[in-house]
């Protein structure tokens, strides 16, 4: 579905993509876990056109998106729940949605997907008159994933939804996340909790300063003595 | 649903005909006098001032210095066509021209500023403003450079007035309620979410940069027409912060905010007027009390609306059939 081949990307002097490729099948979940600094977040971003790559190509089924902006790749079915949520505080929770679908014009499925978000998040459904800004955490998470399935995605890019959250949380975002998937979404997880996105992803790809140095499938890597040292704790 | 909508609608257009007959008694019966009409005026300009640099900063988030810069072009390109055209064809023209103008002005300057963003946005386009100011300096042979331009012939009245506020905030207020102000009020909330979403934010930030320089246009054309002299330094770095006060003051995200705003401070200022020693202190003092306790402005991002006075109305008659 989702095929990255030699991604360089610089910020002025720095060199923070060295050439990565990368894979995403249809119907996979698959992770990218690295230190800080590493490049996920980068890498994702420049997926979803927020940052433009200095060469490489990225392919979205067999289609060259590199050049295409940010508006042209959701249209084409990428949706980007970006680090650290970034709800419109201000917005009521169903306003927010309805942002997610905003460049939608099919109202009658658009109120479909409003009610998959709502029965996928009950909570949600509970606020949705109130401004977001004063969710919880994990029910802003929650938000940002909502709406970024309200474009009906192809694939979904999720950057760190387990920042900052509880561990009982956690546990329910990652099942959450797995429930997407079985429905049909194809998910691209960075994360730097190795061992849950390990847990539940189909493949791996481990990100070193710009670089990708190993790659399996989750199972592969939760046993790899090399991830085991530095993601894992032992 | 439908009774409804139409009531509001209803609703909505005996309050905008109570607004304007209430004023234009008001003149006839000469209660507001010559003297209090320049305050309306300023009124009136102050408010379209107000709303439209609201879109740019308050919805869509944009802190914008220059929207002096805006109202200058407006007021000189309609003073430059009244003044060889003096016929109210003359004058409609050259509000509709120093509109566009302005417009045009903004589209060119915001297209490589508004890559920009917070304090960077605001001296960029505080610098342009000043760019536009010495230019209307150094064009001695059409502007008459520093002294200004005089005998402006007048057109300005009430129902003038009235048609050109009032078709400014239906303008921005249905903007704002429309899809594309939905995008703005995202990118003011979330730039970086607004773009994930698919929302072409340079698209919007220039759509609302040009649609308020419009505003600020008209608002510079009345200016001209009414107070019949301009010149450069009125259209300095200070009038921004002046607009800039009242939308602040109104509340960033209100444009019945802005309304009461100009309004209040035009009518404090007229009041103060007999107290010259002391009236710019007070003003301050004013300003300093209102933002020690309500930071967010007078409204917040509240809105006025009729349909509240509904609420309130079915509260009383509640509370009455209790008793």
């Amino acid at each position: 579905m989702l095929e990255i081949n030699n991604l360089n990307v610089h910020f002025g002097v720095i060199h923070a993509l060295k050439g990565i490729s990368l894979t995403v099948n249809d119907g996979e979940i698959v992770t990218l876990i690295g230190a800080n600094g590493a490049g996920k977040t980068t890498t994702l971003r420049t997926i979803s056109g927020l940052k433009k790559p200095t060469s490489g190509d990225i392919i979205l089924n067999g289609e060259n998106i590199t050049g295409m902006s940010a508006q042209q790749r959701v249209n084409k079915g990428i949706s980007h729940a970006p680090e650290g949520r970034r709800v419109f505080p201000a917005m009521t929770v169903l306003e927010n949605l309805e942002m997610g679908a905003y460049l939608r014009k099919d109202k009658p499925e658009i109120a479909r997907d409003l009610k998959m978000v709502y029965d996928l998040f009950p909570v949600l459904s509970d606020r949705q008159k109130q401004p977001a800004g004063t969710l919880s955490g994990g029910e802003q998470q929650m938000l940002a994933i909502g709406r970024a399935l309200m474009s009906r995605p192809k694939i979904l890019l999720l950057d760190e939804p387990s920042m900052g959250l509880a561990p009982l949380l956690v546990q329910e975002i990652f099942n959450i996340i797995r429930g997407v998937n079985k429905a049909g979404t194809t998910v691209l997880l960075v994360e730097q909790n190795a061992m849950m996105a390990l847990q539940i992803a189909h493949r791996a790809y481990v990100m070193e300063t710009g670089s990708i140095v190993l790659h399996g499938t989750g199972e592969e890597l939760l046993q790899s003595d090399q991830v085991k040292k530095a993601y894992l704790g032992g | 649903m439908r009774g409804i909508l139409n009531k509001q609608l209803t609703q909505r257009i005996i309050f905008m005909l109570l607004a304007y007959a209430i004023v234009q008694l008001l003149v006839s019966t000469n209660i507001i006098n010559a003297y209090l009409q320049a305050t309306l005026v300023t009124i009136c300009i102050n408010i379209i001032l107000a709303v439209s640099l609201n879109l740019i900063t308050g919805f869509t988030g944009q802190f914008s210095l220059g929207h002096a810069g805006f109202m200058s072009i407006g007021a000189y390109t309609c003073a430059l066509i009244t003044m060889r055209v003096p016929t109210i064809a003359g004058f409609l023209a050259g509000v509709l021209m120093g509109a566009v103008m302005a417009a045009l002005v903004g589209f060119l300057v915001g297209l490589p500023t508004l890559r920009l963003r917070g304090d960077y946005l605001a001296i960029a386009t505080l610098g342009m403003s000043e760019i536009i100011r010495i230019v209307f300096i150094n064009l001695d042979s059409i502007t008459n450079g520093a002294a200004g331009l005089n005998d402006i012939p007048r057109f300005v009245n009430w129902p003038w007035l009235y048609v050109f506020v009032a078709g400014t905030i239906l303008l921005i207020r249905n903007l704002l309620k429309s899809s594309h102000g939905r995008a703005c009020i995202a990118i003011r909330e979330d730039e970086i979410a607004a773009e994930a979403m698919g929302i072409n934010t340079t698209k919007y930030k220039v759509l609302a940069f040009i649609i308020g320089a419009f505003c600020a246009g008209i608002a510079g054309a009345l200016y001209s027409s009414y107070f019949y002299y301009i010149k450069p330094d009125l259209f300095g770095f200070l009038k921004s912060v002046d607009i800039l006060v009242i939308v602040v003051l109104g509340g960033l995200g209100s444009i019945s905010g802005s309304v009461l705003a100009a309004v209040l401070l035009a009518v404090v200022s007229t009041y103060f007027q007999s107290f010259p020693e002391i009236r710019m202190i007070l003003y301050a003092l004013i300003l300093v009390i209102i933002m020690i306790f309500r930071p967010q402005g007078l409204l917040g991002s509240k809105e006025i609306s009729i349909s509240m006075f509904n609420r309130m109305g079915k509260l009383f008659a509640f509370g009455k059939g209790e008793k």
